[in-house]
């Protein structure tokens, strides 16, 4: 344990360059989305198609500049936890569009 | 001026309920009393050092475990009132503002500030001894998480005599709790209570999940993992992926009620039952990650009791991850009423239905292990028995409730209270008991006194069927939930009044529960083997309770139960300590930090619960500056002395 400290020290430059940016970036993409929302110059259709967009893009930025997505000693857990990640964010995006649709139809 | 504060304190404080001034009362007692003894056993130094700063999982398991038994005796209390209300028709004891109030104290505390942190009590008291660790994988991120549930839960409590208590039941459902039809604070610490203990639940939902793939002894495969340890990867998967979506629908509401927006509103675009949706989408799964460690401990308890090795190790671990896997597929169920099309509620309907499958798989291979077993009849195994049929009807009864058309008739009805409750109870609570008598000699050095524990035993359970199982014929008579009243001429009385006794007697259940445990501190019999019960797994290698660092030399792991595959080699730890030399152990350090953060998070929660921004956002300043303190601290581990270790294992007479 101490040891894997000491190499985590040493690997890591002393200004923490990429977590800024990442920073930066994921702070563009949401306000991308914020300003698309308030401004209300596209029809609600495209609006959240590129909204969702903007989600894949963020998530992205999070596992590479956050959560160290490419790096790995051992076995490669982080995979398989993406992958319940992503079975469990279509079972709930697409399950809740494909729920409430109807209901916003009984409306 | 003095006018000004008089009607400022009756709007802050609750006033004029008889009952809530008596607990005004004992509550200034309560804590002078607490101060008062701290004081004068000049114990305040050791409650810091000792307690509040520790990082150690075996403490915070301790400190989780009190806080649950407080919290489910508030919660027990706030249950027997209802039933005192409801024994009889038409009675005046609660009326229905305060009725409200109760039940949603009740639900949200039973299941947020009493299951979750009961089974947190059993993560960190067992997993980090079963891997063979001597910690868990961010030990500083776990006193975090529990400092998070301590102030969220105190805040949601607080609302008891400050402010007001919510009252829209423990789903909060939208639009009522928006500001048009809730005002008060009431909702306001629900939500930040609720939001505040999430944070922390998500923490320790990642932390034990980390600790059992990187932290397990050499040699202890995934495949070797005690059950309990899959059931808390099982768990904590569901947790990951659950918790935001509460997360997410707390925030939103709580922007619609503090910055007028509109997401769950009834006008402006607004959808209430987006709400529920979001809400369900973590609270079904909720319902897995309290149930799967449960299974965990009935499994080891299972095995260990009867001898035997458990049946179907593989289906065992199979169906918890399956479990855990269509969770995420069944949350509509909860509003097949909403009138979604019939694809929606038959897709969500045999979801449902499917889960029942994995969890037959589990209930048999428990039968089988116990067949032929040499089952011995102590406190963990009484429990773990009686939750087999009690689980196996609630389970009849869940599939009847996900049977979308009939369903219609059952919503809301008592029917499902009396389903939620077997479940609940026949599956959490009797597991988390069960666990708490399993593990309790490992915690604290001592045994429970059998013969009070069982009467304790017949109390609960004898109360538990005259309790609700009047409420499936209540359900069937027209009984909604949530009534606060009901007349004579429905013909609900007699079934009502039985199952009011029987709330009674699992109140005195649980009084001889306390009392056992009482007693047993006093006159409990030491267990000086640190396997009083022929265990299996590693936390029975190591003395009882267990030293600090756990393990003085970690063993190599060569079968899936570890400790009784040493036994029956005639290997122990005791063997390893004198072969090898002690060697310095790498310990983390003791932190102030997680418990001043939560302090600082409370205040924020406070500043918000009334609208007063500059304490909310000076609370949040207080948990940046804890952030960045932490951040900047590189002194955060040391080495235990291999001298000190050798003392401590010597004096446990293991060298």
């Amino acid at each position: 344990m101490s040891q894997s400290h000491v190499k985590a020290n040493e690997k890591h430059p002393l200004f923490p360059i990429k977590n800024v940016i990442g920073f930066v970036l994921s702070l563009i993409l949401t306000f991308v989305a914020l300003g698309l929302g308030a401004a209300h110059i596209l029809p609600f259709g495209p609006i959240m198609l590129i909204i969702m967009g903007l989600a894949v893009l963020q998530i992205a930025v999070q596992l590479f500049f956050f959560m160290h997505f490419m790096e790995s000693d051992g076995p490669a857990y982080h995979v398989i936890g993406l992958t319940i990640g992503i079975i469990n964010a279509v079972a709930v995006i697409g399950g809740t569009i494909w729920v409430m649709t109807f209901n916003s139809q009984v409306h | 001026m003095f006018d000004r504060i008089k009607s400022f304190a009756s709007d802050f404080f609750v006033t004029g309920e008889p009952m809530i001034y008596a607990s005004d009362v004992a509550i200034v007692l309560v804590l002078a009393a607490i101060i008062f003894t701290l004081t004068f056993l000049k114990k305040w130094k050791w409650l810091w050092r000792e307690w509040i700063t520790t990082v150690d999982h075996k403490k915070i398991g301790i400190m989780y475990l009190v806080s649950a038994l407080l919290m489910m005796f508030r919660g027990g209390v706030d249950a027997l009132l209802m039933r005192t209300q409801l024994a009889l028709p038409d009675q005046n004891l609660l009326d229905p503002e305060h009725y409200n109030q109760i039940f949603t104290t009740h639900g949200t505390i039973m299941i947020l500030f009493m299951a979750m942190p009961f089974l947190f009590a059993m993560f960190n008291i067992a997993v980090p001894l079963q891997l063979g660790a001597r910690d868990v994988a961010f030990p500083f991120l776990n006193a975090v998480s529990f400092w998070l549930f301590f102030f969220g839960a105190l805040l949601f409590n607080l609302s008891f005599v400050i402010g007001g208590s919510p009252d829209a039941g423990w789903t909060s459902y939208a639009p009522l709790t928006e500001l048009g039809f809730d005002k008060g604070p009431g909702e306001n610490f629900y939500l930040l209570g609720v939001q505040i203990s999430g944070i922390g639940s998500m923490a320790t939902g990642i932390n034990f999940l980390v600790t059992i793939l990187k932290m397990r002894a050499p040699g202890m495969k995934m495949m070797r993992l005690p059950l309990f340890c899959w059931s808390v990867v099982a768990s904590c998967v569901v947790i990951i992926f659950a918790f935001p979506a509460l997360t997410v629908a707390l925030a939103l509401l709580m922007i619609d009620r503090i910055a007028g927006a509109h997401f769950f509103t009834m006008l402006h675009g607004g959808n209430p039952m987006m709400f529920l949706n979001l809400f369900w989408v973590w609270g079904h799964p909720e319902v897995y990650i309290v149930v799967l460690p449960a299974y965990g401990i009935y499994s080891e308890i299972v095995s260990t009791f009867s001898k035997k090795k458990i049946f179907g190790y593989k289906t065992m671990v199979i169906s918890l991850m399956i479990i855990s896997v269509v969770s995420y597929f069944v949350w509509a169920h909860h509003y097949f009423t909403m009138g979604a099309s019939a694809g929606v509620n038959s897709f969500f309907a045999v979801a449902s239905m499917l889960i029942g499958i994995p969890t037959g798989v589990k209930i048999f291979n428990w039968l089988f292990t116990m067949f032929r077993g040499r089952i011995s009849m102590k406190l963990p195994m009484l429990w773990t028995l009686a939750f087999i049929p009690c689980f196996a009807m609630g389970g009849a009864t869940g599939i009847m409730l996900a049977m979308a058309p009939a369903d219609y008739q059952y919503h809301n009805s008592y029917f499902l209270i009396a389903h939620f409750h077997q479940v609940l109870i026949g599956g959490v609570a009797f597991g988390l008991l069960a666990g708490m008598y399993y593990w309790w000699p490992k915690m604290f050095g001592f045994r429970l006194n059998e013969a009070l524990g069982k009467w304790g035993f017949w109390f609960f359970n004898i109360g538990f069927y005259v309790c609700f199982m009047p409420q499936y014929l209540l359900g069937f008579m027209g009984m909604t939930r949530r009534v606060s009243t009901y007349s004579a001429d429905t013909g609900w009385t007699d079934f009502n009044f039985i199952s009011s006794i029987g709330a009674y007697l699992m109140g005195i259940g649980f009084l001889f529960i306390v009392v056992q445990v009482l007693y047993s501190i006093k006159y409990g019999e030491r267990d000086l083997t640190g396997d009083p019960w022929n265990g299996r797994t590693l936390e029975w290698a190591i003395p009882s309770p267990a030293p600090h660092y756990n393990f003085a030399h970690i063993p190599e792991v060569k079968e899936v139960d570890a400790w009784w595959g040493m036994k029956e080699r005639g290997e122990s730890l005791v063997q390893l300590n004198r072969k090898k030399k002690f060697t310095p152990i790498h310990m983390p350090k003791n932190s102030g930090i997680p418990f001043i953060m939560a302090v600082f998070f409370f205040i924020s929660g406070f500043g918000f619960v009334f609208g007063w921004y500059w304490i909310a956002a000076l609370g949040l300043l207080g948990v940046a500056i804890c952030m960045i303190a932490r951040s900047n601290n590189r002194n955060t581990d040391y080495h235990i002395p291999a001298e000190e270790v050798e003392e401590t294992e010597a004096a446990y007479g293991r060298v």
